[in-house]
């Protein structure tokens, strides 16, 4: 029997890479609508470590916790975007470092 | 040297009446201040005249209720427990007694004169029914003060009747002079009234101590005499401030000629016959308790005789028709003390009652003059007044020579029995400065009967054309006044002249029996001496005024600086506002500008300031930039994890 191509190891390196990817985007990028898919990228990295995880264990939690997490993502989308609309409609910019009132 | 014959142990008769007496006035204020103002003059001025009425009626029926009951006992009517706090038991409880009888008779009697005098005086004054809510509300107050079983229930009377004679003073509150004689009445008599309630706690603290913590009457006097010398001075001493305040005495009389800013009525009302008389009732009523502090009695008398002859000098030189009549109240207050100095209680009460009647009658007198003259109050500008107003002129006369001690007058008999007592307790000196009184009362007396009525008129002519004499509801209780206070003090005629001395017979039963040791050759000397000084003052007057004031200018100009002192009362005000007026200002610049301003201020800012210092300094990590959030939660997630790996934390 062959050896799977991807071990969890694979998984959970490029898992943590992605997540990093996300994290940096997040930090860096000043695109509200970009930083918005890091904050999507991040959550698809643990999606990704979970199921690796979970396969790896044969245990079913780890991708029961998935359709959670996309579930929260797919709310958290549709709140976001509405979110950045309703700034957008305020002020005609998505770069966040210029919507920055509610500060000291 | 006081001697007076203990007092026996009295028993209560029940009487439910009494609450009627001072609930009937009381009630018609109540209803004079809600409709009285829509309900009309004419209403209001029965009402406020038929409560009065009432009381006196109900006041008779007192009096002749304790007279059937025989001696021994009072009427009582306890109406309800009021407090009932730890060892204290005070009951609003209403208390008849010989002495608390005549007190109820002047003040019914007099007050109802007073009244339907009032109708007529009042007469064009908008405000009629605020002024009778008011006169009423006094009335019941000092009902109260004077029907009271313990000192609470007086201190109610007492505290009620000086916040109406600070709303009466100030009755015609648009005029800032008036309203600032109010509150300064108001705020003297504050600084009496905490000498009364110092005393009572001293009382209630001694009864305690002693296991019975009363403050009735009869538990207070069955208390005084097994108190130690210092505690029973303490109180005596501490209620005596409370009666120079109320009472007018040096140091606090200075509110009393102010007080002459209401109206006149009020003036012969609360400031001559009754409410100034308060604190020689409270005396009189623990009379034990001060026989307990000789000393304390020592400096009653001497206050009173010092306040009868500074108060007399100073009447001398005023133009005022009623400062001369508030300064010859103060000065007769102060025979009233030195009486009660001396242990004569009774003839303090009985120059109390004969007072009521002459120093009503004159101030009535004065008010109707002023009246006539629309408003003149100033002497100089008066005279000839005889003419036009016979009844007043009469009737005025009458009061003069009652107050100067004309023989067979009401004045003549109580004024002596003070000197006579007075001489007889061996104080010379004070006897001898009452004697002067006597004489300087009856010179400023005679020089402002002189002045108002006879001679020529000498102000402006159209007011001398204009007035006339006052109405029938001002000049009936006149004539009423007149014949009380000529007639008034053969009830109390003493031995020496034929007499029984009935009025301080009756008394006796609450204040002790009081006799003088001097034989009758010397009471006779003693009684000559003042009439002759008595005498010798109004001829004097007459003769130096009956030509107009001028003899006053030749004073003022020969006497300039003794004419200033007294004219200014000794200048007491003016050393009162630099020295307590403007002690108490400094003190309050201290606190608003130091204590308030730095301290308080300086503690809520401080705590302020230093709390936003500290957010000061942290604050600017609030960008506003979510990138510098997010970086920030990543900055932590990324320790934490560190902490976990490293084993830091778990």
């Amino acid at each position: 029997m062959m050896e799977p191509l991807a071990t969890p190891a694979h998984y959970l390196v490029l898992s943590a890479i992605i997540f990093c990817i996300g994290a940096l985007g997040m930090v860096v990028r000043r695109n509200l609508i970009v930083m918005f898919m890091s904050v999507e990228l991040m959550l698809n990295a643990a999606n990704l470590a979970f199921i690796a995880l979970a396969n790896r264990l044969g245990n079913m939690d780890g991708q029961t916790i998935v359709f959670f997490v996309m579930t929260v993502a797919a709310a958290e989308a549709a709140i976001g975007l509405a979110v950045i609309l309703a700034l957008f409609r305020n002020k005609p910019t998505v770069q966040a470092d210029e919507i920055g009132l509610l500060k000291w | 040297m006081v001697e007076t014959q203990h007092i026996a142990e009295q028993t209560a008769v029940a009487a439910s009446f009494l609450r009627y007496i001072p609930l009937a006035p009381l009630l018609a204020a109540a209803i004079h201040m809600t409709f009285g103002a829509r309900a009309g003059r004419p209403f209001v001025n029965v009402i406020a005249c038929a409560a009065v009425a009432l009381s006196f009626i109900f006041s008779c029926r007192a009096v002749l209720e304790l007279a059937q009951a025989g001696g021994g006992t009072f009427l009582l009517d306890p109406v309800y427990t009021w407090i009932d706090a730890g060892g204290l038991t005070v009951d609003l409880a209403f208390r008849i007694d010989q002495l608390s009888a005549v007190m109820c008779m002047i003040v019914t009697g007099v007050g109802f004169l007073i009244h339907v005098y009032s109708t007529g005086y009042m007469s064009h004054d908008a405000d009629f029914a605020r002024f009778f809510g008011y006169l009423n509300l006094f009335t019941a107050s000092m009902l109260v003060l004077v029907l009271g079983d313990s000192l609470p229930v007086m201190f109610v009377g007492w505290e009620g009747v000086g916040l109406c004679s600070y709303l009466l003073i100030g009755f015609w509150y648009e005029d800032p002079a008036k309203a600032s004689a109010g509150k300064k009445a108001f705020v003297v008599n504050r600084v009496g009234d905490a000498g009364f309630l110092l005393g009572m706690f001293v009382l209630f603290w001694a009864g305690a101590e002693s296991g019975h913590a009363s403050l009735r009457f009869a538990d207070v006097n069955a208390l005084a005499p097994g108190l130690s010398a210092g505690v029973a001075a303490l109180a005596a001493a501490l209620l005596f401030v409370g009666a120079t305040g109320k009472s007018a005495q040096i140091p606090l009389f200075v509110w009393l000629p102010d007080a002459m800013a209401g109206p006149t009525p009020v003036s012969a009302l609360i400031h001559a016959a009754t409410m100034v008389t308060a604190g020689i009732y409270m005396v009189a009523r623990l009379n034990v308790l001060y026989l307990a502090a000789p000393g304390v009695m020592e400096v009653v008398a001497t206050i009173g005789g010092l306040t009868a002859f500074g108060a007399a000098t100073v009447a001398i030189v005023q133009n005022d028709i009623k400062k001369v009549l508030a300064y010859s109240t103060v000065s007769q207050l102060g025979y009233m003390f030195l009486a009660l100095g001396v242990g004569a209680f009774g003839a303090a009460l009985f120059h109390v009652m004969t007072h009521a009647f002459f120093k009503a009658l004159l101030f009535l007198g004065a008010g109707s003059v002023i009246h006539a003259l629309h408003e003149e109050q100033d002497i100089r500008n008066m005279g000839g007044l005889r003419a036009k107003m016979p009844i007043t002129w009469i009737t005025f006369a009458v009061g003069t020579a009652a107050i100067a001690g004309v023989p067979g007058l009401s004045g003549f008999f109580s004024k002596d029995e003070i000197l006579a007592s007075t001489f007889d307790s061996g104080h010379w000196k004070l006897w001898a400065l009452g004697v002067l009184t006597a004489g300087m009362t009856a010179f400023y007396m005679t020089r402002l009967f002189v002045l108002t009525f006879q001679g020529e008129y000498r102000g402006k002519r159209e007011k001398y054309e204009a007035a006339e004499e006052s109405p029938l509801t001002m000049t009936s209780a006149l004539i009423v006044l007149a014949v009380l206070a000529a007639a008034g003090g053969y009830l109390g005629v003493p031995e020496v002249l034929g007499g029984s001395n009935f009025f301080a017979h009756y008394l006796e039963p609450v204040i002790g029996h009081h006799a003088l040791h001097m034989g009758h050759a010397d009471e006779i000397a003693v009684m000559l001496i003042s009439v002759v000084v008595g005498l010798g003052g109004i001829v004097i007057a007459y003769r130096l005024y009956a030509n107009g004031p001028g003899p006053d200018a030749t004073f003022a100009v020969s006497g300039r600086g003794l004419h200033g002192t007294l004219g200014n009362a000794y200048y007491l005000d003016t050393a009162y506002d630099r020295f307590v007026v403007g002690g108490i200002g400094a003190l309050a610049q201290v606190l608003w500008r130091f204590v308030d301003v730095v301290v308080i201020d300086g503690i809520a800012n401080g705590i302020g300031r230093a709390t936003a210092a500290l957010g000061g300094s942290w604050r600017h990590w609030s960008t506003g930039n979510v990138q510098h959030y997010a970086f920030s939660i990543l900055v932590g997630v990324a320790v934490l994890m560190l902490a976990v790996a490293l084993g830091v934390a778990r």
